[in-house]
């Protein structure tokens, strides 16, 4: 049915030594997550309409598709534990809790966007929730999330003086596996044994070049990480409760061994590669097929079938995520564009010549501060 | 003439050269099934087939030094860059390879290799996506540099840089692929390192490289209602530099401005006032003035993006502080 047949690579924890079973959140917390995805689903569209009325500029990603990945894998990591991805990355800020206004208003390059409109789409940093970025350069996220691990771990044992006790997301696509620097990073993570876990949304598509065009063995991307050492699974990317139950154990054993962990998490990108792809690569019939398993409808029927959902309340729940990023774009369209002393301010913390340093300096501080603080 | 767009320029530039030489090819991402990300190979795979019109992972710094290596055996390559922004991650083949090849081994091997892409701001892309890089590779010897501004002096300086025996980066500008000119049907080249006198004038001597030329003929055009007859150069080439061109020019007009594309640290605009000022020590009646992109990452938000970069306004503004009618 698609370039890669799903059953080519079942989707398991091959190499977990036994099977767990793995029990899932309460139905508050399930709903949640149906709300969460819902809400990314519809910040994507407006979005969308946001380009289209040139509202946004530059190059806009979007993650209709996807959103069980981001909401999943998150789902499966504590609040402090750092997240790091490409330029796809509205889903996973979202996920991590940003504040859909704050995207909103990066995206129309507003002073209320999470990086003052600095940024843009493709660069969504939120220092708050543990958002490392969005990264335009593919692949290049990803020695960074090498060092995001270790930043932990180093913290956690050498200025903490305990156990490494975190675990960091980085995502990439399929298409950045060819990346050197991904090589680079893989083995470092392996042979320093940082807590990271690597995460291709394997979406099938690197613009237009199907993973088996450009990938040596491209169905059994897991092996790539074996050839590393590296515990290795490929997991149902299209079902947030998949995700998770797959993500949890491997999340457990990587903050507790302190070992990076590699996943291929089979998904599909319901939109084009950016605003500008007709998609001829691929055919509709294609399309039609992972439509039909959209992860949102999923998660809902999984929902009403155990009675934690209504047909009524799911319409309702629809109908607060529109209201609330109706609210997002409001706000957005009310932050005004950053003034033109923001083009000098944030490229040294300090003043020099026409530079006047930087809005929130203490984040140089942050950890001394903690040491001093828990020392004293 | 017929009228053809720049993105058509470049592609008859390539597929000349490869019907007249089959150890021509062009390797990069996306430019054989889809048709290159911005259309440029457009139908280059039907006519070449892929063993010509290659397709790459997303590995910039294997298929330049992919290139490298077959240029060592003597294949001219073309490798395209999505953008040069992404040429970064190919730093060391490009640089520490394709340029130093000749002298590393003596003369044994030498590098006839093509590199080309977007260069500048697209428009929004942000710090990571808009690089100039001119100023920067333009420190390396060993490489020389292109930079069209117009579908003529595209097919041109390409087809040149195709037959060049030496590494070539061709920088061309998204920004500019849709714009069409004349441009003649059979094959010419043009010779790398020689400018194009674009406007004649005689009260200040403004020149440019790439699309930025564009905004000083639109300058030229406010300033001469002023009375300020501007005379303006499409650099064409940044190495070589065509100095001796300027250098007429300004030995005419006694005044120049320099309008580089990239950050002035450095630069190209550096470059070009130094060897003026030591050229034209004595014609000079002001000192070069320069515009460049002010000394920021490019940010995203448009309000920023334009006032970062070069305009028309302050080009207009330079040439009038340096014939002191600020
Ligand atoms: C180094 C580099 N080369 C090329 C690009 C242009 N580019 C942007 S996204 C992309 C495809 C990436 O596909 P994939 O990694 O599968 O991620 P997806 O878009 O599917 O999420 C390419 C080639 C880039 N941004 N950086
Ligand atoms: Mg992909």
């Amino acid at each position: 049915m698609t370039a890669i047949p799903m059953n080519q690579t079942d989707p398991t924890t091959e190499s977990s030594p036994e099977t767990e079973v793995v029990s899932l959140p309460t139905g508050d917390v399930l709903l949640g997550w149906l709300r969460d995805m819902m809400l990314i689903r519809e910040f994507e569209v407006r979005s969308m309409q946001a380009y289209q009325n040139r509202l946004a500029g530059g190059f806009l990603h979007v993650y209709n598709g996807q959103e069980a990945v981001a909401v999943g894998t998150i789902a499966a990591v504590n609040s402090d534990d750092p997240v790091i991805t490409a330029y796809r990355d509205h889903g996973h800020a979202l996920a991590r809790g940003m504040k859909p206004e704050v995207g909103m208003a990066e995206l129309f390059g507003r002073i209320g966007g999470c990086a003052k409109g600095k940024g843009g789409s493709m660069h969504f940093f939120d220092a708050e929730h543990h958002m490392y970025g969005g990264h335009g350069i593919v692949g290049a996220q990803v020695p960074l999330g090498a060092g995001l691990a270790f930043a932990t771990k180093y913290r956690d044992e050498v200025i903490d003086g305990g156990k490494s006790n975190h675990v960091t997301l980085c995502f990439m696509g399929d298409g950045a596996i060819n990346q050197g620097a991904v090589h680079e990073a893989m083995n470092l993570a392996a042979v320093l044994e940082l807590p990271v876990i690597f995460i291709v949304e394997n979406n099938l598509y690197a613009m237009g070049t199907a993973v088996e065009r450009c990938t040596a063995a491209g169905t059994h991307l897991v092996e790539r990480a074996r050839a590393y050492g590296m515990n290795a699974a490929c997991l149902e990317g299209m079902d947030v409760l998949d995700v998770y139950r797959g993500m949890k154990p491997l999340v457990d054993r990587c903050r507790e061994t302190s070992r990076p962990c590699w996943i291929d998490m089979r998904c599909y990108r319901f939109k084009g590669h950016s605003m500008s792809d007709p998609r001829k690569y691929r055919t509709h019939e294609e399309e039609e097929q992972w439509e039909s398993r959209d992860p949102i409808e999923r998660l809902a029927a999984w929902l009403v079938d155990r009675d934690l959902l209504t047909g009524e309340n799911f319409k309702q729940l629809g109908k607060q995520v529109r209201s609330d990023i109706r609210q997002a774009v409001k706000w957005a369209e009310a932050s005004p564009p950053p003034g033109l002393e923001e083009l000098h301010h944030d490229v040294y913390t300090g003043n020099w010549g026409p530079y006047t340093g930087t809005s929130k300096p203490e984040f140089l501080r942050r950890r001394r501060d903690d040491q001093e603080t828990s020392g004293a | 003439m017929r009228e053809i767009s720049f993105r058509d320029a470049l592609r008859e530039a390539m597929s000349d050269e490869m019907r007249r030489d089959n150890r021509v090819f062009l390797i990069g991402e996306e430019v054989a099934q889809y048709d290159g990300a911005y259309k440029v190979s457009k139908g280059m795979l039907d006519e070449f087939g892929p063993k010509r019109v290659i397709d790459t992972p997303i590995s910039e710094s294997g298929f330049a030094g992919l290139g490298i290596g077959a240029a060592m055996m003597g294949l001219r390559p073309i490798v395209e860059f999505m953008s040069w922004s992404f040429s970064l991650v190919a730093a060391d083949p490009i640089l520490n390879n394709a340029p130093k090849m000749l002298y590393m081994s003596g003369g044994q091997f030498g590098c006839p290799i093509v590199f080309r892409g977007n260069d500048g701001a697209g428009g929004q892309l942000g710090s990571t996506h808009s690089w100039c890089v001119e100023s920067m590779y333009a420190n390396v010897p060993g490489l020389k540099i292109i930079i069209p501004s117009t579908p003529y002096s595209a097919k041109g300086l390409l087809t040149q840089a195709i037959q060049d025996d030496d590494p070539v980066f061709c920088l061309e500008s998204e920004r500019m692929l849709s714009m069409t000119g004349d441009v003649p049907e059979e094959s010419y080249t043009i010779p790398i390192g020689t400018a194009d006198i674009v406007r004649t004038g005689s009260d200040c001597t403004i020149v440019s490289f790439g699309r930025p030329v564009h905004f000083c003929l639109e300058a030229a055009e406010a300033l001469a209602r002023e009375g300020i007859d501007c005379e303006v150069i499409d650099g064409r080439s940044i190495k070589p530099l065509d100095i001796d061109t300027f250098a007429a020019s300004v030995r005419k007009t006694n005044y120049c401005v320099v309008v580089d594309q990239s950050w002035s640290f450095a630069s190209v605009g550096s470059e070009v006032a130094a060897e003026l000022h030591r050229v034209c020590f004595d014609d000079l009646d002001n000192h070069v003035h320069r515009v460049h992109s002010d000394d920021v990452p490019a940010p995203y938000a448009s309000n920023l993006e334009q006032e970062m970069l070069p305009n028309a306004r302050k080009i207009c503004e330079a040439v009038r502080s340096v014939t002191y009618n600020a």
